[in-house]
């Protein structure tokens, strides 16, 4: 385009043109003069076009991106494009959301002899963005893939009613956040949000912190206790693990279900809740209900509403988005200049299958943060056992529950209550593998725990688990 | 009549939230009194500008852009905004004491900056 005296028929033109644009459009000169802005930008900041050229940019935009000019120059100076988000104030006194394409405007000897400066209000999308998230209390969680739309549409379904909802999905998909994205979005969302992992405490105990105790129902039991269910008065209860939860827990849970009420553990008196109930687990619970460790009337109690999340693996495009907002999220804080993962590294972590699914690539970037030592991450700073052969995590699953439908039903409902045996293992077979790896971790981290549970890519509450089911605790 | 102009080097600060300099001036009669005085704002803060101007028992505001909530405030503290002014503070000042300026004008000397500024 050229930029010297046009003649008055090509500026008639040009002003055209730039009217026609519904976004706001500016002309500068090499010195970041106005040439012309266009009718969108004279209602946006109220000077008109007449009166705005020859005033330097910076005094008409009144934007928060260009200190001075600095932004634009260093766009003339390096001939290449500038994209960025920022805000203007307009004639009406708002401060608007807009986006920035500054390009350089070349003239007939190959140098930039101006700037064309296009910018698009995004007000209106990030008022609706940031209105949607807040309806439906997602803002934490990421997904773009068409398989995660349609669990966020499916979360103000689930909120506008009080039935229970019973949420599936492998290790690692997000289970808790979307129940809290379901009590934040329901009408109970200003009452308490309880979480109990009914795998993470001992039968006993787990009925007295669920249901609470009379003053001297046992031993050290010196004053009442509530419990989590009158906690949760007018809230959500969330119990997670659901799978794991004792037979005759099992019954309790489904009579409150039912009547709304109970009796704490030693009490005299039925206490009524007013409560919702939402229930997760990793765990095939159909198959539990065959093998008569999970009671039917419980599962058809909580299976009201059902909701499975996909694994890693089957959304499409959400590891690179969740790669990028890992490694923001801890390069951060460690004050590491990393840019991102080469192209090597990119392709190593969007092959892998992710048995642990979000938790494990979480942790793989937490990893590769703190060893990479330069801008970008190389597949050096990947965990090793990225590079081993992988075992499809389908047929994991399919391994895991394989050994438990073998197995006669009082071994099993046997094993349950004893942890310490293994009638349920194989001596080969995925089992042996896991076993192995278990004992490889901990061996490696020297017995602790959370490091084994890191890298192997659980939770600690899987790793204890498992760490039971094969008699090593 | 105490003035205050929010400023950016030689000229009208662009954004009254961005301004981190003011100007002070009082005049009497379309007169400016004595040397007008200049204060620096630790950072950019609508809400600290505006402190400063209640504190100064400012009368007249000059500034450029401003945020509809920072106008109303000040003009519930019955404080004159002249804003969405461009140009040269010099010019400003010498229009708002002649009684002339008025909102959204461009100062001739908005069209002479030179490179450096």
């Amino acid at each position: 385009m050229k930029l010297t005296t046009p003649s008055p028929l090509e500026k008639i033109a040009t002003i055209e043109i730039l009217n026609s644009v519904p976004h706001g459009v500016i002309i500068l000169d090499a010195e970041l003069r106005i040439l012309e802005i266009n009718s969108f930008m004279e209602v946006l900041t109220g000077f008109a076009n007449s009166n705005a050229r020859g005033v330097y940019v910076d005094y008409i935009l009144r934007s928060n991106i260009d200190n001075n000019g600095r932004k634009f120059r260093e766009v003339l100076e390096s001939v290449e494009c500038l994209s960025v988000a920022g805000d203007i104030i307009t004639q009406h006194h708002k401060k608007i959301s807009v986006h920035f394409t500054v390009s350089p405007l070349m003239v007939d000897s190959g140098t930039p002899g101006g700037l064309l400066v296009f910018i698009e209000d995004i007000s209106a999308q990030e008022s609706f963005d940031r209105k949607r998230r807040s309806n439906d209390g997602v803002q934490d969680i990421l997904g773009l893939s068409p398989k995660m739309q349609e669990m966020f549409e499916l979360i103000p379904v689930l909120a506008h009613t009080d039935a229970s909802v019973l949420i599936t999905g492998e290790t690692g998909t997000g289970k808790d956040m979307f129940a809290e994205a379901i009590h934040n979005t329901s009408k109970r969302s200003r009452h308490p949000f309880i979480k109990v992992n009914c795998g993470a405490l001992p039968e006993a105990l787990l009925e007295s912190e669920l249901f609470g105790h009379a003053k001297g129902a046992f031993t050290g039991a010196v004053k009442d206790k509530p419990g989590l269910f009158r906690l949760a008065q007018n809230g959500t209860i969330f119990l997670t693990e659901i799978g794991d939860l004792p037979l005759s827990l099992q019954v309790k849970l489904l009579s409150v279900l039912d009547d709304k009420e109970f009796f704490p553990v030693g009490g005299v008196k039925k206490v009524k809740v007013n409560i919702r109930i939402i229930a997760a687990t990793h765990r095939p619970l159909r198959q539990l209900v065959k093998l008569g460790e999970f009671r039917e009337d419980l599962f058809y109690r909580l299976n009201v509403l059902r909701m499975h999340l996909p694994p890693l693996r089957e959304r499409e495009g959400d590891i690179r988005l969740l790669l990028d907002h890992f490694i923001r999220q801890f390069s951060v804080p460690l004050k590491k200049p990393i840019k991102g993962f080469s192209k090597k590294s990119i392709e190593i972590l969007t092959d892998y299958r992710y048995p642990g699914n979000v938790r494990e690539l979480r942790n793989i970037v937490e990893y590769a943060v703190n060893i990479c030592q330069e801008k970008k991450i190389h597949e050096e700073s990947l965990p090793k056992y990225l590079f081993s052969p992988q075992t499809d995590p389908e047929d994991v699953t399919m391994e895991e529950q394989r050994p438990v439908e073998t197995v006669s039903l009082p071994q099993t409902i046997q094993s349950v209550g004893k942890t310490d045996t293994s009638p349920v293992l194989v001596s080969d077979g995925w089992g042996a593998v896991e076993k192995e790896m278990i004992l490889d971790a901990m061996r490696k981290t020297g017995g602790n725990r959370s490091r084994a549970a890191r890298i192997l890519g659980w939770g600690r509450t899987t790793l204890w688990r498992k760490l039971n089911r094969y008699g090593l605790n | 009549m105490k003035i205050l102009l929010t400023i950016k080097k030689k000229y009208i600060s662009p954004r009254f939230d961005l301004t981190s300099e003011v100007l002070v001036a009082l005049c009497e009669d379309h007169q400016i009194l004595g040397n007008p005085r200049t204060i620096l704002m630790t950072r950019p803060s609508s809400e600290e500008l505006c402190a400063l101007i209640i504190k100064e028992r400012v009368n007249t505001v000059v500034c450029g852009g401003i945020e509809e909530s920072h106008l109303q405030y000040l003009v519930w503290k019955k404080i004159q905004v002249i804003d969405s002014v461009v140009g040269p503070y010099s010019e400003a000042l010498k229009a708002v004491t002649g009684g002339f300026l008025t909102p959204g004008i461009i100062l001739p000397g908005a069209k002479q900056r030179s490179k450096e500024e």
